[in-house]
């Protein structure tokens, strides 16, 4: 299946696909409503230092600990996309803990939220990548069983 | 056709029963539950009280979970005896059930010690089941003075559930701190602090000596007036099963890493077993949720005739109460280093090379980065830890690591 992947090397540490994260995430249309003068809560996180930046998301594994250990058992699989039911989640953050990516952070109440590779909203395809100037991250097909 | 029978019908079972299938499609599997309840997230049960979920947002799996995967499920009985050399399980309605491989998925019960007059008190509750929470939140009022007994996790997120329907609660525990098992005292101090600052109320190094109805006379000789009685000091592994039928138990069922009990056929997994912690090197019973599952998963493969291991269970625990989380992992064991900033405190332990542990409390960002240090035992000459250790990050890897982790299929 597509998934995400970075070439660090080329990223310049924009920041432009948490806005785009959070904007394709948020249900509205215009950008500037969306997200100005507001704290985001991507899906996506950029890390780094002053010499090496990348693009953190979901790896959508294929073994994923976040399922097998969410106690409200709100996280599965769905034709290979690792996705949430914020519904039943309650905040306690086993998902966190266990995520050895650490690609999981809660939204602005509390509840998880997660890189379900833009399938749930609008766009189709993941809208960090299409954002992304520099093709530091991609969608694509890469050696995998499933 | 092949038959299989899981006893207990909790996270375990299901791992149990999504692991039989992962391997084998068209198995019989009969799932034995003493709770008259198809499956739901025990530690959720807190939250419920608290408002923060409900019955149905409770279910663990789909209302078609049994139906999809091909189980029948016996609700409201208890398996009696095994038969390991017959391969055959008896239940109490008299029912005798034949199996080719068995999981016992007993999970655990509270552990109730002999208080003297603890037969006059008139409400008293445990808290472990979802019966228990109906039964409990039945009994709640706006003014109910609440003793609980045990400042464990299981203690205080009661406390949590239910602070804002009460009138005023009491957590007393032996232990000169709360949350005994998992954190240290300064770290217990923290947590504690928050919980006094939300209106909880401690009588710590003191439990209750006998009860008198409303009574209770503590070891310490005060006295503490309640109307509801919660009892949360401690849990006991559901061995019997196993145990009765000759295998082999300690605190838990005696499990290896296949997640094979002593007795032919016959698997175990999730709070009932003793396990191994990769972290201590030790035999512990590591009763968390993902371990249930994991175990539970890998004894379904392998009694469908997969081959599965498991060993790099460790302890983990992610809590939080009222808005301050708090992560532990590992053992508490080796040399600590420690980053202390206003309401935050992380510490870590490290030995051989190795980490081995952390008590989080306060930040918690991104932590599954360090647990991943400890369970796959990655050595600590080739990451930078001291990098992360105020915000964890991916950066502490080589850019090789790296590439593998974000550049390929995990
Ligand atoms: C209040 C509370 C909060 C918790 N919070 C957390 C948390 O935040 N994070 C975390 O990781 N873990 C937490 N836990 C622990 C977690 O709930 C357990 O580790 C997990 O549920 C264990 O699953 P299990 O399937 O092994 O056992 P269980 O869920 O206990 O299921 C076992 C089932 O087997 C049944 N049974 C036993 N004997 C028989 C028999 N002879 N015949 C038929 N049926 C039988 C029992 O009735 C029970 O329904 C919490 C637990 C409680 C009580
Ligand atoms: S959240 Fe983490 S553990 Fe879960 S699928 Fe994504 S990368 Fe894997
Ligand atoms: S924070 Fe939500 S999704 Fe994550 S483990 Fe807890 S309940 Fe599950």
């Amino acid at each position: 299946m597509k998934r995400v992947y970075v070439n660090e090397e080329w990223c310049l540490g924009c920041h432009l696909c948490e806005y785009n994260c959070a904007f394709a995430n948020s249900g509205m249309k215009d950008m500037a409503l969306a997200l100005k003068d507001k704290k985001i809560f991507p899906r996506i996180h950029v890390e780094g230092d002053d010499r090496i930046t990348f693009a953190v998301s979901c790896r959508h594994c294929t073994d994923p600990l976040c399922v097998k250990s969410c106690i409200a058992g709100a996280i599965s699989v769905l034709d290979g996309v690792v996705c949430i039911d914020q519904t039943k989640c309650v905040g306690c953050l086993t998902c966190v803990l266990v995520c050895p990516y650490g690609a999981l952070a809660p939204g602005e109440s509390g509840v998880m939220q997660k890189c379900e590779l833009c399938m749930g909203n609008a766009c189709g395809a993941p809208a960090c990548v299409t954002g992304c100037p520099n093709n530091a991250i991609v969608y694509e097909e890469r050696n995998d069983a499933t | 056709m092949s038959r299989y029978v899981i006893v207990g019908n909790g996270t375990a079972a299901v791992g149990c029963i999504e692991g039989i299938r992962r391997v084998n499609t068209d198995a019989e599997i009969t799932v034995v539950s003493e709770e008259n309840h198809s499956v739901y997230s025990r530690p959720l049960i807190s939250y419920y009280l608290e408002g923060k979920t409900d019955l149905e947002r409770m279910k663990y799996r789909g209302d078609d979970f049994y139906e999809k995967n091909g189980c029948r499920v016996i609700y409201g009985v208890r398996a009696t005896a095994l038969d390991p050399s017959a391969k055959t399980v008896t239940l109490e309605n008299g029912e005798t059930l034949s199996y080719d491989a068995l999981c016992s998925a007993t999970g655990s019960r509270p552990f109730v010690p002999p208080f003297e007059g603890l037969d006059t008190v008139k409400q008293t509750f445990s808290f472990m089941t979802l019966d228990d929470v109906l039964a409990l939140e039945s009994a709640l009022t706006d003014t109910a003075r609440v003793l609980i007994v045990g400042a464990g996790l299981i203690g205080l997120k009661c406390a949590e559930g239910i602070r804002d329907r009460v009138g005023s609660i009491t957590v007393c525990d032996l232990a000169d701190r709360v949350l005994s098992s998992i954190l240290d005292t300064d770290c217990a101090a923290l947590v504690q602090s928050h919980l006094e600052e939300n209106g909880i109320r401690f009588m710590l190094q003191d439990s209750a000596a006998r009860f008198d109805g409303n009574t209770a006379y503590m070891k310490s000789g005060q006295t503490v007036e309640f109307d509801i009685l919660v009892l949360a000091v401690g849990v006991r592994a559901n061995i019997e099963l196993v145990k009765d039928a000759g295998g082999e138990t300690g605190r838990g069922i005696l499990i290896n890493n296949r997640m094979e009990t002593s007795l032919p056929h016959v698997f175990a997994a999730g709070d009932c077993t003793e396990g191994y912690d990769a972290s201590a090197g030790m035999r512990r019973v590591l009763a968390i949720l993902p371990n249930a599952y994991m175990q539970g998963h890998t004894a379904g493969v392998n009694m469908a005739g997969g081959d599965a291991v498991f060993d790099n269970a460790i302890p983990m625990n992610s809590i939080g109460f009222f808005g301050l989380h708090t992560m532990t992992a590992g053992s508490g064991d080796g040399e600590m280093t420690e980053e202390r900033s206003e309401g935050i405190v992380k510490r870590f332990f490290t030995k051989d090379g190795l980490l081995k542990g952390f008590m989080l409390i306060g930040q918690t960002d991104r932590a599954g980065i360090y647990t991943s240090l400890i369970r796959e035992k990655i050595p600590l000459d080739t990451i930078d830890l001291e990098l992360t250790k105020q915000a964890a990050s991916n950066l502490i890897f080589s850019q090789d690591t790296r590439k593998k982790k974000f550049g390929g299929v995990v």
